[in-house]
């Protein structure tokens, strides 16, 4: 090594072991002050697992712990804390009824018996201009959105000392300028000597972030490399143990007859306010149809509206031209339509049943899984085995409960149900967001084999690079609206950007290609 | 006219002390996360111990100490149940207040006098006498307020220091994460099972003053079933006070008043008969629950502590 730096953090051959997996097998990690260590590997690789080790949430079976040299035990998150090593979890850890003030000094044993909240939030606000985070002290958790959120943890973990912050997935829902935004709060904290652990699966980043990379693999290390030496096409191979192809082959699509037809439709949000105003969309029969746009701008209220799960105020929704407004979500599912949402934890499974139980979900009403009204638990298991099989869901058996599979296999256990019911349409909230390369991989072909195979598909996404290589055609939205079509072969990433903050396609073209670019797309 | 509303209001007071207590107890403890559905076994258990203490030395402290002990000791078997073994709640409370009117029942007939064939019941014993204020309890309306026992004098300096104390403390802020979010609690350093065993039993202790207040100050002596179901009104004046121990006033209040008018009803002959107005706390509460409930779905922040009834343990998925 050419610098003469000595760890401010080593592991030594940690192993963790859980109920029938080993999540960490004696691993080995070495950070060092002013760098960013990336950590990559596939989703239930046993990231998170380790980083929780740290954290204190987890106690290790195996392995040390050296801290600037000297061993140290981590019994508790408070033992943790005092040894400056502060951690912003995958989800969230943050109090949603309290204010951002009162989430950031919870616990602290330092503050006062009766806390004097102004000084604390005087003492935020440094911070926060500090690092250019911008965060409001005395607005609510549930008020901010998950980029206000992160920031509010890592403003957290400074507040409290942190002088090794571990980010376990920051970015899987942060917009392309909120992940740039982070990246440059990294930089000034290595600059000041900190360290940092990034758990990401976006290879860009990192490329942009990183000065190590190391690559878990069914919870052993099997990489150390300087970020400088290597490349995403090796990491991702390294990660996943095989090729991955980054470009998604697909024919040219041929649409054939609209099978799902949205019609001026005005909806609101949970809290009354207008979420859709007179959007309109078509869907053809072996197309897939891209939804771009920055989160919360009506996406999540279009995907269920057509679902059937949110109202509509105006407007019709047909779907192979029967008119399926405000029908109830059994009827729209009986009309073909399927659903992979977007926030898969809570509306694409149930945790608590197995993973058979979670493929029946939707077909259980049909002959071969029902008999005379009763569920038939050796077809269940049949049925269960074919999907498990063909969607290459990695769970030890049938029977295990949904929720201790990792979020790709999750995702893989949703779509094979969706899919196998699907009568035409399909309609994807975010379905790669959190996956690994291999998993995401897996879902995108998979939504191209259902738009060969005939089906109409909506994807809704906040990667651009997913709506260029698998949308046909792209629907920027912003504010509930429309902002115009882009044809994906001949869309530009600067176009969108520009259509997702509110300029109409003709403006934005003008803006783009110079005024005197009179055809457009 | 002017006598009777005071006195109306004198009665609402003391018949709304030991639902406050209680209340109180039961919104810290539903606070950590723990749901306890033994209040009404807690109150009638602390009640024939404090009116067994009463009769058999005389010393009230002592009573009203002995009170506060059971219903700890009850609470903590409650925890121990719900957070160490992590039992179903509800069947553990429930199985605490069956235990609770069960044993109240036998002890009653038990720790008497031999006189009396070993029953408490028809047996006197010191008391909490009211006290009047000088000065102040001499106001015509307001002067009822002033004219209290103990007990309920220490009631109204309970209220706010529990209100203080839960949205003003560091305390209360651990307290109230740990029933929001125990895992982020604890990845902030919380001791969630010391915070949630802390207030299991800091409410078991209030709802065994609760208790006490009966068999000692609001109807002294010893009558089966002393409780009237409290217990479950409390339970309903939890959700009636969004959690929040200053408005445990509003039902005790409530609550109380319609046990005063209807005491008074009684009292004076009315032609309703008795079983119409000793319905009335009970379809009350139904009243009210349903209130709250449909003014809840419209407020989507105020509501249970999220992790209310649950179980919490490190590293579990
Ligand atoms: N608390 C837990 N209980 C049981 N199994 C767990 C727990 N946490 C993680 N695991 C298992 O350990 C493995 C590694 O998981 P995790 O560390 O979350 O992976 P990653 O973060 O790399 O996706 C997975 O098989 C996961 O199911
Ligand atoms: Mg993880």
């Amino acid at each position: 090594m050419e610098t003469e730096k000595k760890p401010i953090l080593e592991m030594r051959g940690i192993t963790k072991r859980f109920p029938g997996v080993v999540a960490n097998d004696h691993v080995d990690l070495e950070l060092f002050p002013g760098e960013v260590l990336a950590l990559l590997g596939e989703n239930g690789a046993g990231k998170s697992s380790l980083m929780n080790v740290l954290a204190g949430l987890y106690r290790p079976d195996e392995g040390a712990i050296f801290i600037r040299g000297e061993k140290v035990q981590i019994d508790s998150p408070r033992d943790a804390r005092n040894l400056g090593i502060g951690m912003v979890h995958q989800n969230f850890m943050v109090v949603d009824t309290m204010t951002v003030a009162e989430n950031i000094i919870l616990g602290l044993t330092e503050v006062s018996m009766i806390p004097d909240m102004g000084k604390i939030s005087d003492r935020i606000r440094e911070i926060s201009s500090h690092y250019n985070l911008k965060v409001d002290p005395s607005a609510y958790i549930w008020q901010l959105g998950v980029g206000e959120q992160q920031r509010v943890e890592i403003l957290k973990q400074i507040y409290r000392g942190a002088e090794i912050l571990i980010l376990d997935e920051p970015t899987a829902v942060l917009t392309p300028q909120e992940s740039e935004e982070l990246n440059n709060i990294l930089r000034q904290m290595t600059s000041e000597g900190k360290a940092a652990i990034f758990i990401t699966h976006k290879m860009e980043e990192v490329i942009a972030f990183s000065d190590w990379v190391r690559v878990l693999q069914h919870g052993k290390l099997v990489t150390v490399k300087r970020t400088s030496e290597t490349n995403p096409q090796e990491l991702a191979r390294l990660m996943v143990g095989r090729e991955v192809l980054f470009r998604i082959d697909k024919a040219p699509a041929e649409p054939k007859d609209v099978i799902l037809e949205v019609e001026n439709v005005d909806a609101n949000d949970e809290k009354g306010m207008p979420a859709l105003k007179g959007f309109s969309l078509q869907v053809r029969q072996g197309e897939i149809v891209g939804i771009a746009g920055v989160a919360g701008n009506g996406q999540r209220e279009l995907t269920e509206v057509i679902t059937g799960l949110h109202p509509v105020l105006n407007g019709s929704i047909k779907i192979n031209g029967k008119d399926m407004t405000n029908r109830s979500p059994l009827a729209i599912i009986r009309s073909g339509v399927s659903h992979i949402p977007s926030d898969r934890i809570a509306m694409g499974v149930v945790g608590d049943m197995s993973v058979a139980n979670n493929l029946v979900m939707k077909g259980y009403r049909r002959k071969p899984i029902t008999h005379g009204g009763l569920l038939d638990p050796r077809r269940i298991l049949d049925f269960a085995r074919r999907m498990i099989d063909s969607f290459k869901i990695a769970t030890p058996t049938p029977d295990t409960h949904v929720k201790f599979l990792s979020g790709g296999n999750i995702q893989k256990t949703i779509l094979a149900r969706e899919i196998d019911s699907c009568g035409g349409v399909l309609v994807a909230a975010y379905p790669s967001r959190g996956l690994d390369v291999g998993a995401t991989e897996a879902v995108r072909n998979e939504m191209v084999r259902q738009r060969d195979k005939g089906s109409g598909v909506l994807l809704v996404s906040e990667d651009l690079d997913e709506l260029l290589s698998v949308a046909d055609r792209i629907v920027v939205m912003f504010e509930g609206q429309s902002m115009g079509e882009l044809s994906s072969a001949d869309a530009e990433v600067e176009m969108l950007g520009l259509m997702m903050s509110g300029v109409s396609k003709k403006k934005a073209e003008k803006e783009y290609y110079g005024s005197d670019h009179a055809t457009g797309v | 006219m002017i006598p009777l509303i005071t006195s109306i209001i004198a009665i609402t007071l003391s018949a709304g002390t030991s639902l406050v207590y209680a209340t109180i107890g039961e919104i810290y403890t539903e606070r950590s996360g723990i749901l306890n559905l033994g209040i009404e076994g807690m109150m009638l258990m602390s009640a024939v111990t404090a009116f067994a203490t009463a009769f058999h030395t005389g010393s009230l402290l002592l009573a009203v100490l002995l009170a506060m002990l059971v219903g700890m000791l009850l609470a903590l078997i409650h925890a121990f149940l719900s957070i160490t073994m992590r039992a179903n709640q509800v069947v553990s409370g429930l199985s605490i207040t069956l235990f609770g009117t069960g044993l109240a029942s036998f002890l009653g007939q038990r720790l008497g006098p031999e006189s009396n064939g070993f029953n408490l019941s028809g047996m006197s014993a010191v008391k909490f006498n009211r006290l009047q204020i000088e000065g102040l309890g001499d106001i015509p309306l307001l002067g009822a307020v002033f004219n209290q026992d103990p007990l309920t004098y220490l009631v109204y300096l309970l209220i706010p220091v529990a209100w203080y104390f839960m949205y003003k403390t560091k305390f209360g802020l651990n307290l109230r994460s740990v029933g929001e979010n125990p895992q982020t609690s604890d990845a902030m350093g919380l001791n969630v099972t010391k915070i949630r065993y802390l207030y299991t039993i800091f409410g078991g202790m209030l709802v065994g003053i609760g208790g006490a207040h009966l068999s000692l100050a609001y109807t002294p002596g010893w009558t089966e079933n002393i409780t009237g179901g409290r217990g479950w009104i409390v339970i309903a004046l939890v959700i009636f006070s969004m959690w929040n121990p200053s408005r445990a006033i509003l039902g005790a209040i409530l609550f109380g008043g319609i046990n005063a008018v209807q005491f008074r009803l009684q009292a004076s002959g009315t032609d309703i008969p008795s079983a119409y107005l000793n319905m009335a706390p009970y379809v009350a509460t139904i009243l009210v629950l349903v209130l709250v409930t449909v003014w809840e779905s419209h407020n989507r922040k105020v509501g249970p502590p999220a992790a209310l009834g649950t179980s919490y343990m490190r590293e579990d998925k």
